[in-house]
């Protein structure tokens, strides 16, 4: 199976051996099948973020390993492992290269993972591609190939941050809380747009969220992260039966006696 | 301002341009604040002065100059990313280090270039233009090819990485370029042209000296900055233009100021460090300066 991506027996500890040690991720294993659309929820500090970040390649793991497609990428650095993720990040200045054009991040996209030369960067045979692509955003982004994307909103910068992630199509779609900056419209746009991509390319992706409704609607398969373990895992139709209260009945259950923070409630 | 000082401060514009040039691709493009530059604008004098002493051609020694600028360059990147040094202590750590680098290629504080051809001589012969003016032109042109190459290189591929590793280090590692490998050949590329500035300059004053780098970081900075200022950066080849420009103005100001003449009072080349630093402040200042002016205007 090409596109399975197998995590095994993770460790990642932050401030080791002081006091402050934080056990990030605390002995992860989970299959990620080909065409899994997962949607990863989890209270504050469960280790959704470093998990996406872990896979991503933003630091090494303590222990444990990796394998995406059958290569073993545990020691690949972040930018060879590009080749095969497309991110999106919570932040969405940083998906988008704020000082150039809107084509010029597209054709940075366009290379992920390929070799860059010499040759001109936005190509004329490009901007058609780039166009139509822009076009399906429904944002009149097309008509604005030289705008510099320092000069968009936030919501276009993340829908262009979408685009720019599956242009070359990944082997794993990476979303860490993507419309959390945004405001409910957008977010709600974002959203779709990243249902649609997903569905269209059947890209195989995590997303990371706190909203229970997303975590439920969105995707095949939910997992809920605590204290860096993957605590519940159900996908099909355990899934889809499932609603918000049996999620926040189950957080009640794993923080014990812990009250329930605000953000839990508030979903 | 007599003709011959206006030719003058050309000269010297455009035989720092691409002093400037570089400076331009490090602060500017790579958000790199690169100190290198007054360790490898005499090296890159040194290195061309030894070796048209040793018999090289003027051409092939500017090449050698640029060649060990991009050296010294590279050793301030790998400092920086392999090391992980403070970008602004990694270039300086280059800097103090190539001063005693220079005394050891020359063997002695300075190599005077009397009686060898330089690339200035063969222009003049070759062209038939006075001296005076020969050498601005000739400086003009390097310039320009120069500004040409680098715009053209920031369009490239390799160029929008560049680009890009400056502007969103996080976004470009995520496209999967290697943002280490990138520093490393834009500030070598960076010190390349600083070095090849120093070379022309030694080749025009007709000797290499140890001390002739210090402070060409903060006239480089001038220049790119009074350049911005007063011709604006809204795309790459507009911002490479006007940092080209700002080298002639500055020098021009500081050919200026060095005529000036207040009673007993003038100003001496030794107060040259001085105005700069002023400039710079001046020119750092003025687009905020004239904003609050203005905003105040306004609302009374």
């Amino acid at each position: 199976m090409s596109g399975q991506i197998v995590i095994q027996k993770a460790f990642k500890a932050f401030n080791r051996g002081s006091v402050n040690e934080v056990k990030a991720i605390n002995g992860i294993d989970l299959t990620i099948n080909d065409g899994d659309f997962i949607t990863i929820i989890g209270s504050n500090g469960a280790g959704k973020s470093t998990f996406l970040n872990a896979l991503a390649g933003s630091f090494f793991l303590d222990s444990g390993s990796i394998i995406m497609g059958g290569e073993d990428v545990t020691t690949w650095p972040e930018h060879k492992r590009a080749a095969k993720i497309g991110r999106v990040f919570q932040d969405p200045l940083l998906g988008t290269c704020a000082g150039a054009t809107i084509e010029q991040n597209m054709a940075l996209a366009k290379k992920r993972g390929k070799s860059r030369g010499l040759g001109l960067g936005v190509k004329g045979r490009d901007r058609a591609y780039f166009r139509e692509n822009l076009a399906q955003l429904g944002l009149g982004l097309e008509d604005r190939l030289r705008t510099a994307t320092g000069l968009l909103s936030g919501g276009q910068r993340q829908a262009l941050t979408m685009l720019m992630a599956t242009m070359v199509r990944p082997e794993l779609l990476l979303l860490d809380e993507h419309t959390a900056a945004l405001d409910p419209k957008t977010a709600q746009m974002i959203l779709e747009l990243t249902q649609e991509m997903v569905e269209q390319q059947n890209l195989t992706a995590l997303m990371v969220t706190h909203n229970m409704n997303q975590a439920i609607n969105l995707g095949n398969r939910l997992v809920m992260f605590h204290r860096g373990r993957v605590v519940l895992d159900i996908a099909g139709e355990e899934k889809q039966d499932l609603k918000v209260e049996d999620l926040l009945q189950r957080f009640a259950e794993l923080r014990g006696d812990e009250e329930l923070s605000d953000r839990m409630l508030l979903c | 301002m007599t003709m011959y000082a206006f030719y003058g401060a050309l000269e010297q514009g455009f035989a720092y341009g691409l002093m400037v040039l570089g400076v331009y691709l490090t602060f500017r493009i790579l958000d790199f604040p690169d100190l290198t530059v007054d360790g490898s604008l005499p090296l890159g004098a040194s290195v061309s002065a030894v070796a048209i002493t040793a018999g090289y051609s003027p051409v092939v020694a500017i090449l050698m100059a640029s060649g060990a600028g991009f050296l010294a360059g590279m050793v301030t990147g790998i400092l920086n990313t392999k090391l992980r040094i403070l970008h602004l202590l990694a270039s300086i750590l280059t800097m103090i280090a190539l001063y005693s680098v220079n005394l050891r290629i020359m063997g002695k504080p300075n190599v005077t270039l009397l009686g060898q051809d330089t690339i200035v001589d063969w222009f003049t012969q070759f062209s038939g233009l006075p001296q005076y003016l020969s050498t601005p032109v000739l400086f003009c042109a390097i310039c320009a090819v120069a500004a040409v190459v680098l715009v053209w290189f920031l369009h490239t591929e390799i160029g929008l990485a560049l680009l890009a590793t400056g502007d969103n280090p996080q976004m470009i590692t995520s496209q999967g370029v290697n943002t280490h490998t990138v520093i490393i050949f834009g500030v070598g590329l960076s010190n390349a042209m600083v070095a090849c500035s120093g070379a022309l300059v030694a080749q025009n004053q007709g000797a290499a000296d140890v001390n002739m780098g210090v402070g060409s970081i903060v006239a480089g900075l001038a220049s790119v900055i009074i350049g911005e200022t007063v011709f604006g950066d809204k795309t790459i080849f507009r911002a490479i233009l006007a940092a080209l420009l700002g080298s002639v103005l500055y020098r021009v100001a500081i050919a200026l100021a060095l005529g000036l003449k207040l009673g007993a009072f003038s100003i001496t080349p030794s107060d040259l460090n001085l105005i700069t630093a002023l400039l710079v402040v001046i020119a750092l200042t003025a687009p905020t300066m004239k904003q609050k002016f203005f905003s105040k205007g306004s609302a009374a």
